[in-house]
């Protein structure tokens, strides 16, 4: 068994997970939203798995002098970004919304994109490390800016229920509770809640791997701060979200506007990410892979 | 309204402006819109450059609106500023009220407090209260926190808090922000960013910085003795650039360290850090001639483009040389010249195939046997003394959204009064933030409390 069967394996896991979410929201059967949590569950753990292997395919392919762990190009990273999408999501469904596991249906898809994606069309060779790439920070620095950008892709699914759901709570009448699928939403006050708390976890770990970065750049260039596209670009997703978690402290902005202001910082973050190799040039290096 | 009342009135509305949170959501949202122009025009390349991709009136606006340098820019460390005198207000502002958690805690409870509170318990006891009161003191103490009694119109009351700190989390993430700046703004008046090319054996005592405008003594001289660039094996990807340098002072060697990308040499605040290498000077090569009319072979070692007498009157010039041509590995390039002058077509050997050059059928045949390069090595040099005080920020921009967001100040106040024959006692608690997870901790603390208190003839009321 080599990783990359591991990692398909993860991928089939991620959709049954999805479908059955979304089962769940047709069905309002308890029994099937557990099962969608199995089903991610058990997909996380087989890419943990994948994720090991490939760290030690890394020894054997390249030389015990070598190895690396698995966050060095893009396919790697956005295998991870899902790992890290399921693992956030996952700590959070249990910490804070074990009774509203709609949730799951407006994030599994991302993940799932990711690891399609990753499969399918990018390139998975295991080359060695040129040598700037070759520190420690490159991990931290990794391994905190995907659990960032985990953090705010959960509050971009949860922000999408909210706007799906608040146009049409404000038009429905009466005391009854809302039916149908959106009825099968958590309550927009709880969808509110959890965009916040999506984004306490995203917005700290930015913070750190803004700052592990920086002392990776000073080790490796002497400057903590140069400007280059992707750093800007990381700060412009971290001005976002802090706008975002002061805009919670004025009344008005909290709801709808702050649920606005989450979609567009996951678009930055998502350009952050992708767009700036893709469309900008700078000293990170994914784009070429 | 009067003169001195207008003024008052005009002031303490700049105050609120400078204070508001309006003002804050406003300038991040600023901060970030106007971030993405310099990551869309390049930034500080050359006036030509941006002719060339803009055209001259486009550049023209360009570097009138400081579009070009805008990191820099007037206009920008102007919103920088803005934004530090936002925070610095809002903190002076809001600090006092927080201030007054610590100055004054609430030690008796209001009967409103005790009443209304979301996370409450009431008890009733036949014991005294003075009983009741050690009984729920000692249970606090130990799975609380260390209470206070104060004794008031006839109650006593017990307090006890934890996780006040917290409270200062967001003053601690705020305050990161200007410790980041100006260890920034230290960085930039005190140190420099500079770089230095070394060949191989030599040392420099002076650096240029990296915009080129100015020399900078280093107090001290830097030597590279060696540089090295090893590939992979089999392709043409880099594994490493060292540089093995040494420090002198005075002329005695005082410190040694070979560098590599990502581990600079740190000397008297200085740092060095391996950035590029190249050629300096030309390759000496050497090579094997065999004359196939004598039967002799003979070495030479050549500097490039010098000419090596053979036999006869024969003569060779190495005309190039590379250390990789194609796949094929180092090789060099010749001409034969004649007894009479005469230059003959280019020859190419190559290092790795020895016996190849036999089969031209020439008299004279050719082996490279090597060559030695020197190399320069390429090094930034740079000099912070306020990098540390940015780290220090850093850590503090780490630690506060964390004890912001996760930790609260959590409050729990007893009140114990005798009512007739019955010991009447009332507990209530709240916690600043995360009030679901504090209700869970309530309920076991108050069970606790509950069977302490219940520990003999307790009567309880729901
Ligand atoms: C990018 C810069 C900033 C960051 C990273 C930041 C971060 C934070 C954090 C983590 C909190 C605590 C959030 C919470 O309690 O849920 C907070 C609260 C707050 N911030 Fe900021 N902040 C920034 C800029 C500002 C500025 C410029 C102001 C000035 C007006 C400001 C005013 C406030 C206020 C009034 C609070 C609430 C304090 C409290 O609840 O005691 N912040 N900020």
């Amino acid at each position: 068994m080599d990783s990359g069967q591991l990692f398909n394996l993860t991928t089939i896991a991620y959709f049954a997970s999805m479908v059955l979410y979304i089962a769940y929201i047709a069905t309002k059967s308890n029994k099937v939203a557990t099962v969608a949590t199995l089903a991610a569950l058990t997909g996380f753990i087989i890419q943990t798995g994948a994720l090991g292997m490939r760290w030690y395919e890394s020894y054997v392919i390249l030389g015990s002098d070598h190895g690396r762990a698995p966050l060095t190009n893009l396919y790697e990273s956005v295998v991870f970004f899902a790992w890290s999408i399921i693992g956030v999501y996952l700590f959070m469904e249990w910490k804070y919304f074990k009774k509203y596991r709609a949730v799951g249906a407006f994030v599994l898809p991302i993940a799932l994109f990711a690891m399609l994606w990753g499969q399918m069309s990018l390139n998975k060779s295991i080359d060695p490390l040129v040598p700037a790439l070759q520190s420690n920070w490159l991990t931290y620095h990794v391994i905190t800016c995907f659990i960032g950008y985990a953090g705010f892709a959960i509050a971009f699914g949860v922000s999408i229920m909210y706007l799906l759901k608040i146009g049409k709570e404000e038009k429905h009448q009466g005391p009854e509770p809302m039916g149908g699928i959106l009825g099968m939403f958590p309550p927009t006050k709880v969808l509110d809640d959890l965009n916040y708390k999506a984004i306490m976890i995203g917005f700290p770990m930015l913070t750190l791997g803004i700052i592990t970065g920086a002392a990776w750049a000073y080790y490796a260039w002497g400057t903590y701060w140069s400007w280059d596209p992707k750093e800007t670009w990381s700060l412009i997703v971290w001005f976002i979200y802090a706008a975002f978690l002061h805009a919670r402290f004025t009344r008005g902005w909290a709801g709808r506007k702050a649920a606005w202001l989450s979609l567009i910082g996951f678009g930055a973050t998502m350009f952050c990410y992708l767009g700036v190799n893709l469309v900008l040039s700078g000293l990170h290096s994914y784009g070429g892979a | 309204m009067t003169e001195t009342e207008k003024k008052q009135d005009f002031t303490d509305r700049i105050w609120d402006f400078f204070c508001s949170l309006k003002l804050t959501i406003l300038l991040l949202l600023l901060l970030a819109v106007t971030s993405i122009i310099g990551t869309i025009i390049p930034q500080n390349s050359s006036a030509a450059e941006y002719i060339r991709l803009y055209g001259q009136s486009n550049y023209e606006l360009f570097t009138s609106l400081q579009f070009t340098e805008m990191y820099g820019s007037t206009w920008f460390i102007a919103l920088l500023a803005l934004f530090c005198v936002n925070l610095i207000c809002c903190s002076i502002k809001h600090f006092p009220r927080t201030w007054k958690f610590f100055k004054e805690p609430v030690r008796v409870a209001t009967p409103g407090l005790l009443k209304n509170s979301s996370n409450k318990l009431d008890l009733h006891s036949k014991e005294s209260p003075e009983a009741v009161l050690e009984k729920i003191k000692g249970t606090l103490d130990k799975d609380f926190a260390k209470t206070v009694r104060t004794d008031a119109d006839g109650k006593i009351y017990l307090f006890a808090q934890k996780g006040i700190f917290s409270r200062l989390g967001a003053y601690m993430t705020h305050i990161s922000i200007i410790v980041v700046l100006i260890g920034a703004i230290i960085g930039n008046v005190f140190g420099f960013k500079a770089f230095v090319n070394i060949p191989e054996g030599d040392s420099v005592s002076h650096v240029m910085t990296r915009d080129g405008s100015q020399r900078i003594d280093l107090g001290f001289e830097v030597r590279c003795d060696n540089f090295d660039v090893k590939f992979y094996p089999n392709t043409s990807r880099p594994m490493e650039y060292a540089s093995d340098l040494v420090i002198l002072k005075d002329g005695v060697e005082v410190y040694e360290k070979r560098i590599v990308v990502n581990d600079p040499l740190f000397f008297d605040g200085i740092i060095f850090y391996q950035s590029s290498y190249g050629q300096a000077g030309d390759p000496t090569i050497s090579f094997q001639v065999t004359d196939s009319q004598s039967g002799e072979s003979q070495e030479f070692n050549a500097p490039l483009r010098s000419r090596v007498q053979l036999a006869d009157g024969y003569s060779v010039i190495v005309t190039d040389f590379t250390d990789n041509d194609r796949s094929f590995g180092p090789a060099m390039r010749m001409n034969m010249i004649s007894p009479d002058g005469a230059r003959g077509n280019p020859v190419v050997i190559w290092q790795n195939f020895p016996e190849f050059d036999e089969r031209r059928g020439d008299r004279f045949s050719f082996a490279m046997l090597g060559f030695s390069q020197t190399y320069f090595t390429g090094l930034q040099v740079a000099k912070d003394p306020g990098v540390n005080i940015v780290w220090a920020g850093c850590i503090m921009m780490i630690i506060g959204p964390f004890v912001a967001f996760f930790m609260s100040h959590k409050r729990v106040w007893a009140c114990i009064e005798q009512e007739d024959k019955v010991t009447k006692i009332q507990l209530a608690g709240n916690a600043h933030r995360n009030q679901a997870g504090f209700a869970l901790a309530f309920d076991d603390l108050m069970q606790k409390v509950e069977n302490a208190v219940k520990n003999d003839s307790p009567t309880k009321e729901g």
